[in-house]
């Protein structure tokens, strides 16, 4: 009972929690999904968007500015990784993974130390984990509530777009793509900037959130936000068939993600084991399409040959 | 209307899998040309349409469509003159988006892409018209993914794509080698109507003999990265199977070998 009380404490601080990586999520869904490719420059840029906006809002600049300051350095952190990639001829995990080193000490340099804390007293601030459990229009539930529909609505317009169509073309038929003239390489940048833009967005909140921002907060980040495409996938793939609806998915897996978290951290698990548990989770998930496929050609196989000694 | 000069591609060179696949192409192909492309494996066939298409650079010579210069055009600058269906169902079409999509696509090749919606409603009407044409019943599916559809119906579906505006030049590569039989001879005729309709230059890659006496004004046979046969008009009309592979031999010294080729040439 005392565990139940415990989790249902917990259930609105890991359900904001859940909305600002949710907003990752959706940025690794673009990557990972639309683009077809596994982007890891999301470590690093998550943590560069919390930094941008810490010391931004250190230096009393606006709440929003420094929100989109610090998605146009997300933007810049992904134009990195698309052009190691595209001109430099860079696989693109690797690509990533240089990007997110070199984003390590560009984060030290933004914040001039390891981290930053911004005090939730003496700034203003958008969200904050002090404001959760209030009736108010500050909790955070309903600003990052509110921004993620806005981001999934103007995302549903953009993909609609002819833009938007050559960036899903592009990830799904590259041959295809330069046939019907859609410069791939142009398409390919653009989908890896606008999916480190969202990701930086949502480490600018989660900073705020938390009150400091930390070079190491985005350790992992793109372990989440897989996690969150998967477990929202698996849960609402079947319901949700819209675009709109299934970026909202991804929102949701994010926001489980983080329930299933707090309830085996309040069950007594030992929090050092969390990410060896994620890592897990994620292996398992993403194994699952591998053995299906695989068992239904031995299926197959075994009936052929049924059928070829009757 | 496309020239192509003294165009040559040497695969891996200075390799132990060096490979001179084009050893200098010249071929001028005027407005309103169907020139069926034959000829054995290695021949070189689809490495000329892909030199065309921009997909490998060449190493020498120069390719001019109207009077423009694509020779080191990349190959989504050059999609701008050109239609291409491929050999592969699966390589022409995006699966997981719809049809109407799919075309709306096609529908902006050589424009800039921008931030206006992908689709409009009049396109929408107007790709339904196009798709009746096909005979396929896809009119009625305008919202599908183009995944579900099949092979034949996906062939047809690029076939629309790559015309639904006017390229100067259709490039076929072997588009329906991977069909069966029955569903080949339909995307074929759909082919000939389409290219008719409109007078499109194409360039069709096959290797049934059959079709490729059948469809087109002109014929080219290809070995060893070079055009050793070039028949035309009335004499291509009368061409039998038989004709065709005495002029093989005479122009390339060698017998015809090509397993596909001479399995296929007596399918009807």
């Amino acid at each position: 009972m005392e565990i139940l009380v415990q989790l249902l404490n917990a259930l609105p601080g890991s359900f904001s929690q859940g909305l600002i990586w949710g907003i990752m999520a959706i940025g690794v869904y673009v990557t990972y999904r639309i683009l077809d490719v596994a982007d890891l420059t999301v470590d690093g840029s998550f943590a560069t968007g919390g930094a941008v906006a810490v010391i931004l809002i250190l230096n009393g600049c606006n709440l929003w500015l420094a929100m989109l300051i610090a998605f146009i350095a997300g933007l810049l952190a992904g134009a990195i990784t698309g052009l190691l990639h595209t001109c430099m001829g860079i696989p693109v995990i690797l690509a990533g993974i240089l990007t997110q080193l070199a984003l390590y000490s560009i984060n030290l340099k933004i914040m001039g130390k390891a981290n930053q804390s911004v005090n939730v007293n003496k700034t203003d601030l958008l969200v904050s984990l002090r404001w959760v459990k209030e009736l108010a229009f500050r909790n955070p539930l309903i600003t990052v509530g509110v921004v993620l529909l806005f981001l999934i609505l103007a995302l549903y317009w953009f993909f609609g777009t002819e833009m938007g169509c050559a960036i899903r073309a592009t990830g799904i038929n590259l041959n295809m793509s330069r046939a019907q003239g859609i410069n791939t390489n142009f398409n390919k940048v653009l989908g890896i900037m606008l999916s480190n833009g969202l990701v930086a967005f949502s480490g600018a909140f989660l900073a705020q959130y938390q009150g400091f921002a930390d070079v190491k907060m985005g350790q992992g980040a793109i372990v989440i936000g897989l996690a969150a495409v998967i477990i929202g996938e698996a849960v609402f793939g079947k319901i949700f068939k819209n675009f709109a609806l299934r970026l909202l998915s991804v929102a949701f897996g994010s926001v489980i993600y983080y329930i299933v978290i707090q309830t085996v951290i309040t069950l007594g698990m030992d929090a050092n084991l969390l990410k060896l548990l994620s890592a897990s989770i994620v292996a398992v998930f993403l194994a699952v399409p591998y053995w299906r496929a695989q068992y239904a050609s031995r299926h197959m196989r075994k009936q052929k040959g049924g059928k070829e000694n009757a | 209307m496309l020239k192509i000069s003294n165009v040559e591609k040497t695969f891996n060179p200075g390799t132990i899998n060096e490979k001179k696949a084009l050893n200098g192409i010249n071929l001028h192909i005027e407005k309103g040309d169907f020139v069926t492309v034959i000829g054995g494996n290695g021949a070189g066939k689809s490495t000329m349409l892909n030199m065309i298409a921009g997909v490998h650079p060449v190493d020498c010579g120069s390719i001019v469509i109207d009077g423009i210069d694509i020779t080191h055009l990349p190959e989504y600058k050059r999609a701008k003159y050109l239609g291409r269906v491929f050999q592969d169902p699966m390589t022409g079409t995006a699966a997981d988006m719809q049809i109407e999509e799919n075309l709306a696509l096609a529908a902006r090749r050589g424009k800039r892409r921008t931030l206006r919606t992908g689709i409009t409603s009049g396109e929408r009407a107007e790709y339904k018209e196009l798709l009746k044409i096909l005979g396929l019943g896809l009119e009625e599916r305008l919202t599908a993914k183009v995944g579900l559809l099949s092979g034949g119906q996906r062939q047809a579906l690029t076939l629309l794509m790559a015309t639904l505006k006017k390229p100067k030049l259709l490039l076929l590569d072997e588009h329906t080698a991977a069909l069966d039989p029955k569903t080949a001879k339909k995307v074929l005729e759909i082919t000939e109507e389409i290219v008719s309709k409109d007078k499109l230059a194409t360039l069709m890659i096959t290797h049934n003999m059959h079709d490729a006496i059948k469809y087109g004004n002109r014929l080219i046979m290809m070995h060893e990265g070079r055009i050793i046969v070039d028949v035309k008009g009335e004499e291509k009309k009368k061409l039998t199977i038989a004709q065709l592979l005495e002029l093989f031999e005479k122009a390339s010294g060698s017998e015809f070998a090509s397993d596909k080729v001479m399995l296929s040439k007596n399918r009807e």
